[in-house]
């Protein structure tokens, strides 16, 4: 029998991986970008998990919220990205430095 | 029984998607991974019932985001052998990291399980209406009691879109010569051909 913690405990290792993936991948930007959509989509699976388990839609409608706002995200990224690399003809990020932050 | 072997195939093929995602040498790998991934994660929502967000799902991140990402990281002329040297390097701080927050994890579900907190029950006004679709539960829904909200996702796509063009958009930088409508018109047969007849080596006038 298939019960909430089995999609929480999915979610929780995609979410895991979503972050081990940050760590590992440090000076790669890209990667680092689909980390981040991988934790967004273990977001998703656990607002969809709970809202089917309680009957309640508002799981569902946040999930497209949050699929909106990764999609934005990861347009924006992208496009800082690429400027970067017009600028700098690489996409290190260890040496982002020209905020001086 | 057919649920509990899709649940199970599912789960399996996204967590080792994801997996390969972080781990793949060549990020169009990692990109195509990352399709797999999500085509999964809206199996797992189609066996639970949300069909919307799972077609949803398929069309925002496989359609568009992920073939975004494709272009970005074939457009790019990347080393990316060079990028990959503190893989190593940061692989044992990457685990630990991942190890406490698997635990932490597993510690909440199993705080979850020994008896939830009481946060209170849903009150019944996004209960999904038996007997009609999920699509129509939702729309119900979202154009009624989140329709603020949803207007405001779509002027988050509106800021994320015309930031996008803005941030990558170069302007023409070498002007084009000019369309001179006026001169145009006015010009007539007579003054557009001429006939001459040059000497042997003098060339014509243009």
């Amino acid at each position: 029998m298939i019960g909430i913690e089995h999609y929480v405990v999915v979610s929780s290792i995609l979410f895991v991986l979503g972050v081990l993936g940050i760590f590992l991948n440090r000076k790669n930007i890209i990667v680092i970008l689909m980390a981040i959509e991988l934790i967004l989509l273990a977001v998703n699976i656990n607002l969809v998990a709970f809202s089917a388990f309680l009957g309640d839609l508002t799981g569902q409608v946040f999930a497209m919220f949050v699929l909106t706002v990764a999609a934005g995200e990861a347009a924006i990224g992208l496009a800082i990205l690429v400027i970067y690399f017009r600028g700098r003809g690489t996409i290190a990020v260890d040496d982002v430095n020209r905020m001086k932050g | 029984m057919i649920q509990l072997l899709a649940f199970y195939l599912f789960a399996a093929i996204v967590i080792a998607s994801g997996a390969l995602t972080i781990l793949a040498r060549n990020p169009v790998h990692s990109v195509l991974w990352l399709i797999l991934a999500f085509f999964n994660a809206a199996g797992l929502m189609v066996i639970i019932g949300a069909e919307f967000i799972a077609m949803l799902l398929v069309i925002v991140y496989v359609g568009a985001v992920a073939v975004l990402f494709l272009f970005v990281v074939m457009m790019l002329d990347i080393d990316f052998a060079e990028l990959r040297a503190g893989f190593v390097k940061n692989f044992p701080l990457g685990i630990a990291v991942a190890v406490v927050l698997l635990a932490e994890l597993v510690l909440g579900i199993g705080a979850y399980r020994a008896g939830a907190l009481e946060l209170g029950t849903p009150d019944g006004t996004a209960a999904p209406i038996v007997g009609e679709s999920n699509i129509e539960n939702i729309g119900a829904l979202l154009y009624t009691e989140y329709l603020f909200l949803f207007e405001a996702a779509g002027l988050i796509l509106l800021v994320a879109m015309v930031g996008a063009i803005v941030l990558t958009h170069r302007g023409n930088r070498a002007p084009r010569a000019h369309q001179n409508i006026g001169r145009q018109i006015a010009r007539r047969p007579e003054e557009a051909t001429v006939n001459t007849r040059p000497e042997v080596g003098q060339g014509v006038q243009l």
